[in-house]
Formats: structure tokens, sequence, C-alpha cells
């Protein structure tokens, strides 16, 4: 993989991950394109995209586009797999993700990635170890009683809730589908523990 | 920014209000974000940006700041880089933070590392020594965190000092480290291959790792290296087989499933490790089929992850030897993608079916109305993989409707990089399909104006080759050209100002050099035209030395009408221009000179380009002599300029491809370079008029283009297409019961299938039996830097050596082996001689197999008789004696060689090899060793090379080998056209005591560095030599820094290495020369630029640098 960037349906940059060198300009002009060219399409067209000579997989989440870019001999679908696994962790980890997690969690949302891909190519593909490592490095915050213990997701609490689920990134739909008020209520358990 | 966010960031500062302290650092990131949010103007973004980045400074570098609060601040210019605000100042505080923070401080500090610093920032220096103590931690997280870091970035020059940590944590008992060691060492190899080239056996220990997320991750280095060298991992396939066996079976712990697929990741990654492995190698494939068909059989659910699989078993399918069985089942697959409402898996149906349909066009033609559909599809995407396909299915019949429904698309598209891509390939088609003139010069004029200033140089040069050379018949020719230029004229008595540039160059030279065939028209029309042309503001400069050339051309008699334009454009700012005028104006004043110089209607060929320029050699040393300054080429003197300026940081990479085609772009573009290189002489001006077509190629060749021949052979191809279409049409008729209109969709689909699959069905019968065989697409065009050799005037010289060298190689064949065996009969030295003129006939190169082929059959007895070098048993004591090499015949043993490297064995037989240097060719000496006790017979070893010149054979059948024995064979050879590296495939067949008949397969390959001779000369040959000369490259190599002498110990690597010549080291200056054994020199001259070696090559052949230099650049790199 040469690079995945998590965009918004405004077109805002969220996360970015770059696999390949590249000067910051490159990287600007590559992404200011690539957004571009991604939010014109319409929702019935097809995740790929031949772009320059590379090939873009991409994917819609609520309001968060995930887009990869891959060579030409590479899996097209294996990486949308890729892109909806990592949804899952980002789900797993937030309990039902949403776009403001990850702006406000983005290095969260960075170290799990790093988890789960390691120098463009897939590291660990069980979501049980991905989310031990990071949890284990979690952990260690609370050890240490720096810091009040800090789950990621729970600013959210104090916010107003989202108006409707589809807020959600909506990764494993059949999980939403129960989910859809728990979300509401998540203050109830805000400090409890890890 | 959605309404959501916004509505929560309003809430927000209650939430502030409300907390204290830490709590409050951690908020500063949520008050910047709802702070943006909150801006209604870009403007107001940057000014608000500006203030946090500058409190962001400050905050830096107060030494109050705690560690806790700089990892606040890192998080924030984490955000704002990712805005896209520049903040480089934290940089070097990512960098402390990692080293002096805790362990939380620490992640963030080493993210924010990965995210600021791309690989070869200097400051990542900095962080060696942090990730040093990391990876000795006894805190497993802080290990973890370092080898993340290394394994995304880390200074190449700085591997070794960690590898041995790294290697060391490949045996630490928690898999997580171990799987991260995997990945890092993965990095280290695809960013410096040789340092960890030592360590590959720890890499099969990685394969065996017990936890099955370190064997995935050991599978990403396995990948790579079978992708560098499949040969090497053959014995690996039974492994991976088990491995993908056990996957498939359910084997693997639960938590490796995902949506109820075990490791679909690692069961792809093996899928793509079999295509390399299985590729043209039966026994390695045969291993696959079961496994294969097992993987097929499993991914049956519906769901993303096993058509992933699916995809990639069929790619593997196809790509391995191939089963029928199999292939009957991926083609079903492949049907299913192509047949499928999902958009993802059509797409990805389509691709496969483009990557098939070479091997099996019938695939294509079960699938036509599915691909007509995708033809019209909405979506972008679909409808260009749909036309790649179609690329690749068009021949001679079909040619004209696929090449318009490229041209349709081209025409709504916007994307520059699929136009140019597209547009390069319509070319390509109508180039060599076009079934007439009329035909061929529209799509063109197309292409032209659609490609428009994207268009690819290569397109224009072409086609400009193509009506210049033109084919055997001379009529056809000209009736081509004839066609082009009224073609041409029509265009521009129309609006032309809107046309690229390209095309109008095409247009004006096109007219200058072929409107006099057209009898009908005027000159002088064609001169108003051409002038009205040069009035227009729109045309670029280069343009218009294009259109004055031509006028050139055209004015003979009518000066007339272009003196106002001669007038005005010899006072131009352009000193190209300016030039071309003055010249024009001179020879529109001599006619007899002009005839001279701008012969009509002059064969392409007859015209000798002495590039060289040798002629002014006199000149130049008149020149020299009374003190004036040697000329330097003016990218020397920019470099020279670059050198003053600045020392330059940057490494230099291999860029080889690069420096080809910068060098064949300047030899051959446009008039105005060659103008600009030539005086003002008038033969020199006749040489850049024709400088175009130097290095021209054939391409319009005989089964392109040229209907008249084609036909007899397609007439008997349309029937099958024909029968295809009847039975679609019967099941139209058969369908009868849709409403009327979508039936008569229907049919017009019917129809534009009918004229898209013609020719498909007879061909596939053929292809299939054929299954290697390249379709021709790929190889009709070739590689143009060999063409020139052929062509060019300045080449003559190297030929004429290099057929003066060839026969001294024969002669001594001839003599040695009567050295060899002084008893040798006489049809043997005959069967010799017949080589030796075979050798130097006219066909020479192409014919080498031919030439193979008869000898085997003429000489076999005796070849038996005379050469072969028949080993003993007694003289054996193992399977694989010690020294292969001792067989050698004792003249060989002298010479240089490289090691033996074994090329394939079975149970039975084995065969190494090993080259021999000789002056006059490079020997492939073949070792045939019988690993049984028994005798084997009639062992027959067959080799064929691309690009190589078998000069002799020797010892290639044997009737008998006997048990024990090794027997050795030649292959005496030679490189014409430099190739940077050479393949080979061969066979041989043996019969065992039991008469059984086998064969193997084996493949190797040769590169130029073995082609390369010394080639000695003195220093004042050298310089005469270096004038002569005209294909330039240059480039800078890596200088052996270490040594007390950079320069000679560099030297001396490359004269040990690549067998080169030094002729002499003058201060901070090498001359270096070799020769190809064809007998074409290159010269080399090294300065040592700072750290680096600036290398400037000299060959009379164009491609001869080039291959030096990646040599040299290997061997330094290897070094």
């Amino acid at each position: 993989m040469q690079f995945m960037l998590l965009f918004s349906r405004q077109g805002k940059l969220r996360l970015q991950k770059w696999y390949v060198p590249l000067s910051d300009k490159e990287k600007k002009k590559i992404t200011r394109e690539l957004v571009q060219t991604v939010l014109a399409r319409k929702p019935k067209m097809c995740s790929f995209l031949e772009w320059r000579d590379l090939k873009i997989v991409y994917k819609r989440y609520a309001s968060l586009y995930f887009c990869c870019a891959i060579e030409d001999q590479d899996n097209e679908l294996i990486t949308l797999e890729i892109i909806h696994r990592y949804v899952e962790l980002l789900d797993k980890y937030f309990g039902s993700v949403c776009e403001l997690d990850i702006i406000f969690n983005f290095e969260k949302a960075y170290f799990i990635l790093d988890e789960f891909l390691l120098g463009g190519e897939a590291q660990e593909t069980s979501k049980k170890n991905v989310l031990k490592a990071i949890e284990q490095a979690d952990l260690l915050q609370e050890v240490r009683g720096r810091n009040p213990p800090q789950r990621p997701g729970r600013d959210r609490t104090h916010i107003d809730p989202p108006p409707a689920r589809h807020d959600q990134l909506g990764a494993c739909s059949f999980k939403h589908v129960a989910n859809t008020h728990t979300h509401t209520h998540t203050h109830t358990h805000t400090h409890t523990s890890v | 920014m959605s309404d959501v966010v916004e509505k929560t960031l309003t809430a927000l500062p209650g939430l502030f209000d409300s907390q204290t302290g830490a709590a409050k650092i951690t908020n500063r990131l949520k008050q910047l974000v709802k702070s943006i949010t909150e801006l209604t103007s870009k403007h107001e973004e940057e000014n608000l940006m500006k203030q946090e980045l500058s409190s962001m400074k400050e905050q830096v570098a107060s030494p109050n700041t705690t560690m806790i609060q700089m990892k606040e601040i890192m998080v924030r210019a984490m955000y704002c880089e990712m805005l896209g605000y520049d903040a480089s100042f934290t940089y070097i505080h990512a960098i402390k933070l990692a080293q002096q923070g805790g362990v939380l401080e620490k992640r963030v500090g080493y993210l924010a590392v990965t995210l600021f610093l791309s690989e070869g920032h200097e400051l990542l220096l900095l962080l060696v020594n942090t990730v040093l103590k990391d990876l000795q931690s006894t805190n497993l997280i802080e290990v973890c965190m370092a080898l993340t870091v290394v394994a995304q970035i880390f200074p190449k020059d700085m591997i070794p000092a960690v590898l041995p940590l790294v290697e060391d944590k490949l045996s630490h008992p928690k898999e997580i480290i171990r799987r991260k060691a995997v990945l890092a060492l993965y990095k280290f190899y695809l960013i410096a291959p040789n340092q960890v080239q030592h360590i590959h056996g720890k890499f099969r220990m990685a394969l065996c790792d017990k936890d099955p997320g370190v064997m995935t991750s050991s599978l990403h280095i396995y990948l790579q290296l079978i992708r560098e060298s499949p040969d090497d991992y053959k014995d690996l396939t039974g492994s991976f087989v088990t491995i993908l066996k056990q996957v498939v079976g359910g084997k693997l712990p639960i938590d490796f499933n995902y949506h109820n697929v075990p490791a679909p990741w690692l069961q792809i990654q093996l899928l793509r490790i079999f295509s390399l492995l299985g590729r043209n190698d039966q026994s390695a494939s045969e291993l696959m089929y079961d496994v294969l068909d097992e993987s097929l059989r499993r991914a049956e659910m519906n769901h993303n992850i096993t058509y992933a699989i699916l995809f990639e078993c069929v790619k593997t399918i196809y790509t391995i030897s191939p089963k029928a069985e199999l292939l009957e089942k991926a083609a079903r697959c492949i049907g299913n993608f192509v047949l499928s409402p999902k958009i993802n898996l059509k797409y990805l149906g389509l691709k496969a079916l483009t990557y098939v349909v070479q091997h099996d066009t019938k695939l294509a033609l079960q699938h036509q109305m599915t691909i007509i559909e995708c033809l019209d599809h909405s979506d972008f995407t679909i409808k260009r993989e749909t036309l790649e396909l179609l690329f690749r299915i068009t021949n001679a019949q079909n040619v004209t409707v696929i090449v318009e429904k490229m041209l349709d698309f081209l025409r709504v598209c916007s994307d520059d990089h699929t136009i140019v891509h597209l547009v390069g390939k319509v070319a390509e088609l109508a180039e060599k399909f076009a079934p007439d003139n009329s035909w061929f010069i529209q799509t063109m004029n197309d292409v032209f104006s659609i490609g428009g200033d994207l268009l690819q140089q290569d397109v224009v040069n072409n086609f400009l080759r193509l009506l210049a050379e033109g084919s055997d018949c001379k009529e056809d020719d000209d009736q081509l050209r004839l066609y082009a230029v009224g073609s041409y004229l029509n265009v521009l008595k129309g609006n032309c100002f809107h046309l690229p540039q390209h095309f109008l160059q095409v247009m004006s030279w096109v007219l200058g050099e072929y409107s006099h065939l057209q009898e009908s028209v005027d000159q002088r029309e064609v001169i108003c035209l051409l002038t009205k042309l040069q009035d227009q503001k729109t045309i670029s400069s280069v343009t218009r030395v294009w259109v004055l050339f031509a006028l050139t051309k055209l004015s003979e008699d009518q000066t007339d009408l272009i003196l106002d334009l001669l007038e005005s454009l010899s006072s131009s700012q352009d000193t190209v221009l300016r030039q071309q005028a003055q010249e024009l104006h001179h020879l529109s004043q001599d006619s007899q000179l002009h005839e001279w110089v701008l012969p009509r209607g002059a064969p392409w060929d007859s015209v000798e380009v002495d590039s060289s320029l040798s002629f002014l050699d006199g000149y130049v040393s008149e020149a020299l002599a009374a003190g004036a300054a040697p000329y330097k080429p003016p990218h020397q003197r920019q470099q020279e300029l670059c050198e003053e300026r600045a020392l330059s940081l940057e490494p230099y990479g291999f860029n080889l491809p690069v420096s080809l085609s910068s060098c064949s772009i300047t030899d051959r573009q446009s008039p105005t370079l060659s103008l600009g290189l030539s005086g003002n002489s008038a033969e020199l001006s006749q040489k850049a008029g024709t400088l175009i077509l130097e290095g021209v190629k054939r391409v319009w060749g005989k089964d392109g283009y040229l209907p008249q021949k084609e036909t007899t052979g397609e007439a008997v191809q349309v029937e099958e297409p024909a029968a295809v279409l009847q039975t679609s049409g019967q099941q139209v008729a058969a369908e009868r019961s849709e409403p009327p209109d979508l039936s008569q969709q229907r049919e017009d689909k019917q129809q534009l299938a009918s004229s898209l699959f013609v020719g498909l069905g007879a061909q596939s019968s053929t292809s299939l039996l054929g299954q290697s065989e390249a379709p021709p697409p790929r190889f009709r065009r070739k590689p143009r830097p060999h063409a020139s050799s052929s062509s060019s005037g300045a080449s003559e010289r190297s030929s004429d050596s290099s057929h003066s060298s060839r026969s001294t190689a024969d002669g001594f064949l001839y003599g040695s082996l009567l050295e060899e065996e002084p008893t040798t009969p006489k049809p043997s030295s005959g069967v010799i001689k017949h080589n030796h003129i075979r050798a130097n006939g006219p066909e020479q190169n192409k014919d080498a197999d031919v030439a193979l082929e008869t000898d085997r059959g003429v000489n076999t007895s005796h070849i038996l008789g005379s050469d072969m070098v028949l080993v003993h048993p007694n003289t054996i004591q193992d399977k694989y004696p010690a020294d292969l090499t001792e067989l050698l015949p004792a003249d060989l043993k002298e010479l240089p060689r490289s090691d033996v490297i074994s090329l394939t064995s079975d149970l039975s037989l084995s065969l190494s090899s090993c080259r021999v240097f000789r002056d006059e060719s490079l020997l492939l000496v073949i070792f045939i060793s019988n690993c049984t006790d028994t005798a084997i017979t009639d062992v027959a070893v067959q080799l064929t090379f691309e690009g190589l010149e078998t000069v002799s054979l020797r010892g290639n059948v044997i009737g008998c080998l006997e048990g024990r024995s090794v027997s050795v064979c030649h292959y005496a050879l030679m490189m014409k056209d430099p190739q940077t590296s050479v393949s080979f495939t061969g066979t041989v067949s043996y019969q065992t005591q039991a008469g059984q008949t086998n064969s193997l397969l084996f493949s190797g390959t040769l590169c130029t560095a073995d082609f390369i001779r010394r080639l000695v000369v003195t220093t004042e040959e050298y310089g005469k030599l270096w004038l002569s000369f005209s294909h330039d490259v240059k480039q800078n190599l890596k200088l052996l820094t270490d040594a007390e002498d950079p320069l000679r110990a560099t030297l001396n690597v490359l004269k040990e290495m690549l067998q080169l010549h030094v002729v002499d080291i003058i201060g901070s200056e090498g001359l270096v020369a070799c020769s190809l054994l064809s007998g074409a020199p290159c010269l080399l001259h090294c300065r040592v630029n700072g750290v680096a070696l600036a290398v400037w090559l000299r060959s009379p052949l164009p491609a001869l640098p080039d291959c030096i230099l990646y040599h040299c650049q290997k061997t330094l790199a290897e070094h």
C-alpha cells in the first residue's frame, strides 16, 4: 500500500498515512486531487479508481471516506477488506465509532493503524491481537496514574448526542442495529475501568 | 464540517469551565478544532493558525514546559500539519519527546516523528540513539514502539547500527516482538537489500515460527525475494503448499478468521507466491494444483473476502503451468465475476478477463454481451477497464470499431493521465491493424487532436517514421503520403489555431516533405497555408521552427512568397528561428545549393548522418592548439554551475530509465535541437533536416499494415466468428418475449458485439495450444535504442570492427578445436566452417536458432566423436564432484570464469553452468552430470537465448552418459544489441535405462557485464576515440570513500568486477575503456566530484552506456 487517507464528506482531511517517501508538496497535491475525485463519484459506483499509475480503493463509512492507494498488481478486494477491518478495529476500540472520535482522538486512530498495518503491509490481522496490543499500552497510562484514566471516545458523552445513528461509521451494520440507542446513554458508564 | 460536529462543538465551552489542570491541557486540541469550525473564511483560519503556531513555538521553547505539556503540543502540531500548516519547528521536539519522555509521551513522540519526517530527513539521525536504547529496554512496550518506528522510517545508513538488535528480536519469546522485528527486516530489505543478505537463514526461521502472525509477516519478505529470483526459492514450494493446505483446512486459531474465512491475508499472500514460483515451472505447478482446487472449492461464501481469494486464485491458475481442469473452474469463476450485479466484482471480472484474454480469447467471446454493456456503463472506471480489455482483443477485423469506441471515450475524458495512456494505445492499434490509408490518417488526426500537447513524443516520432520509412512497396507508401498531404491541406484550410502544437508540427513536416507528390495541388497554395500558420500568435516557437523548415523545403522556386516572412523572422528574438530564417534566405537565393542540401523525394535511408561530427575534428584540434578552451556540453556546464553554488546532499540513486529517455530525446526529437547544434554550413543543415529519422525503426511491418497481403489469410478466419454470430442471433430469436424496443436495443448490441468480437473465435484455438505465446502487441515495437545501430552512419565503423573480431573468434574456435583433437575428422571442421559462414552471413543474428538446429542435425555423430569430454566414474567420487571446473578443457581452465551454479536437477540428472570469459566470446559451459549408477542415453540440451547470437556450440547431444559421469557442453555467445540482462531458457531431454524419456526445464540470466571485455588503448587513442563517439550519458556514481585513494579504489573495483580497462588516472580524473564482445567500444570518463564519482560514458552504440552504467551502479552498490 502506498498511502491511506481519511477525509470527511466536506473534504477535510482526518488522517493521513504515507508509506512511500514523498515531499510535502506532492502529498498536498495528491490529497487535494484525490479528495476531489473521490467526492465527485456517485454512491453506486465502483470502489476502485485508476488514478495516475496507481489504483485507488475507497469506501465511505457514514460521513468519512477511507481511501487507499495500491499498486496495479495488488488485490483490490483485499484492500477493501483492510479498510473494513480497520473500521472494525476503530469501532471496537471506541465503541460505535463516529467521525468525532477520530477528530478528537486522531492519535489513537494512528496507534491502531500502526498496530494493524506496518510499512504498508498488513501486520496483524487478528482483531483480538491488535486490540490487545493497544490496550496494553493504554493500560500503562492508568497504572502510572499521571492522568485520570481516559478511555478515548468518552468526551462525546458530555456532548449532545448526534441526532441520528447515521453518524456512526457503521462498521458492522448488524451490531449497530442493536446499538442505536446505547450510544446516547454512554455517559452512564463514563469513568469505569478499561 | 458537518452540522453534527458543529452542533457538538458549540456545546464544548461549558465543558471546559468545569475542568481544571491536566484535563484542560488535553482540551487544547478540542478548543482548536472548535475555533477552526467557527471561522467563516480561509483567511480567518490562516490568521488563527498563525496565532496558534506562534503560541506553540513559544511553549516549546520555554524551559518550563513539562513533557506532558509537550505531548499535548505535539498532538496539536500533528493536527496543524494535517490541516496543511507548517509546524516544522516542532520536529526536533518530537524527537526529544521520544527520547526523554515517559512511555506515554514517547509513544506520541514516536508517532509524531513517523508523521512529520519522511525517509531521508536529516533529523532522523538524531533518532538512532533513542531507538537503540529502546530496543534494549526491558519494557516490552518500549521495544514495540522502537520496532514500529524502525519498520516505518529509518535512515538507510544507520541500519547496521540497529541490525544486530533487531535480529536478536527474532528469537524473542513474545510473538508481537518477533512479528515487528520481521517487518522491520522487511523494511530493511526494501531499502537496502545488501545489508540483510547474511540473515536470509533467519527469514526461514521466521517462516517456520509457531505463531501464525509472525509467519504471515515473513511472507512479505519472501514475496519480495521470490519476485526477484524465483529460482532460488523453488525448494520452498512444498512448504508454502503445506501452509496453505493447513490454512484452508481451518487449522489456524479462530482469531485469525475474518468473517469466518481463515486468515484471508495469509491465503492471498501465498497465492501470490505460488504464481511466482509456478510460472514456467511444471513441477512446481503440479504441487499446487490440489490446494488451488481446494481453495476454489472452499471459497463459496458470498462475501467480499472470499471473492478476493477467488480472484487471486484465478490469477494464479492462469499464471502457472496450465491444467485444463483448473482453467475451466477459473474460467467459470471469471464468468461469475463478470456477470455479478455488484459493480466491484464486475470490475474485477473485467480485470481478470483482460489478464486472461491473451491466453484464452474464447472467454471474451462468451461474455461479449456483458462487455458491450460495460462499454456503456456510467462508471468511468468500468468503462476504462473495458477498453483495456478491448485493446487486448483487437485484430485487423475489429480494429475500426474498437478504435472508434476508444476515441469516443477519449473525447469525453478529462483525466490527463488516462488520455495520454489511451491515446498511445489507439496510435499503436492504428499502426498495427489499419485497414486502409484514409482510416489510418483520419485516426491519427484524431489521436493528435485529442492527445493534444500531452501526447508523448514517441507517438509523433513513430508516425513520422512510418511515413518516412514506408514499406517494401513504394506505391503504397506514396499513396499513404498522398492521402496524408490531402488530409492535412484540408485541415489547414479550416480554422486551425486551436490545434495542438504536436499536430501542427506533424502537418508541417509532412507537407514539407511530401506535398510535391500531390500534383494537383499548387505548391504555392501550400506555402500560403504555411505562411498563414506562421502568422498566428498562438503557435509556439518550436512549432514555428517546424513550419519554417517545411517552408525551406518547399520554397525552391517560389521565394517571392516567403520574403516578407523571412524579413520579419530574421530579426526574431528566438535565435534558432532566426538562424533558420537566415538559412532559408541563403538557400532561396542559391537554387543549386538548395537542390544539393534538400534533395526532393530522396529515400530516407540514403542519407548518412555523422552524428559524432567527426569531420570537425580538424577544426577543433586547430582551435585547441590555438588555446581555445575545450568544449563542454551544456549539461556538464550546468552541473559545474550547480556545484559552485551548493553541495548536493541528495544521494544519487539508480535512475537508468530517466537517463535513457533523456538521451534519446535530445538525440532525435525536433529539428530545433539539431539545428542548435549545427553551425551555418549547408552540409550541416542537410543533416539537421534528416536527423529526425536517425534511429528510425520499421514498425509498420509486413503483418501490420499492408492489407492486400493480409486478406488471403483472414478470409479463412472470418468464418468461425460468423458462426458464433449466428448462434447468438438464434438466442435473440428465442428470447423474443421482450418488448420490441428492448429487443431492438439488444439487436443493436448484438450487432456491435459481432463487430467487436469478430476474428476472435478462429484465434482462440491456436492461442490455447500455444499458452506461452505472447500476444503480438507486446513485442511488436522493438526497443528503440537498439535500432539506430543498424541505420546510423556513425556505427558503421563499429560494425566493421565487430565483423573482424567475430571472424577472429571463429578462427580461434577453429584453431582450438584442432589443438584439442588433432585427429579431428574432416566433416567436423566442415561443420565449424559452415558455422563460420553462417555467423558472418547477412542474417546472422536472426538465424542463430536455425543455425543451431542445422548444426545439431548435421553433426550429432561428429560432435560425439570429437568434442565431448567424458569423465569416467573413477575420477569422481561424489554425486556432485568437488570442483566441476576441473572438467573444463585445459585451455579454458586458465581463463577467468564465474562460479558454478546449479541450473536444474532431478533424481537422475543434474545440470549446472559456469560462464567462462573468453576474449572473443562468452562461453556458457554446462555440466551434465549423471547422478545414477546406470547409463543415461540420448541426452540433448537445447537452449534459446533472446537477443544473443550463438557463435558455436559443442557437446549438446550425447549418445550415452555413463553412470556417475559428467559431460560438458559449451555455448559460445555474443551480444549484438546491448541489454542489461538477457534471459535464456532451455530444456534437457534424456532417456533412462528403463526406456523412459524425461525432460527438464531450466532458465537463467546473463548480463551485459558478461559480454564486456577490457579495451586496451593508450591515452592518445582514448582521446581520439572519445571525440568520435556521439551517444553520451552522464551519471553520478557512488565513490568508495573509505579507501585511501577513493578514485583508484573505485576504479579498481569496477575493473575487477566488470573487466574494464583503466587507461589512465590523471589527478582526480580517470579514463576507463571497455568494449562489448561485438566490438563496440565504450569509454568512461570518471571524475571525483565531492563524495560522488561523476561518470561520463560515450559509445557508438546508444544503449551500451546505459547498460554499463547500470552494472557499474550495481557493482558499487553491492560492494
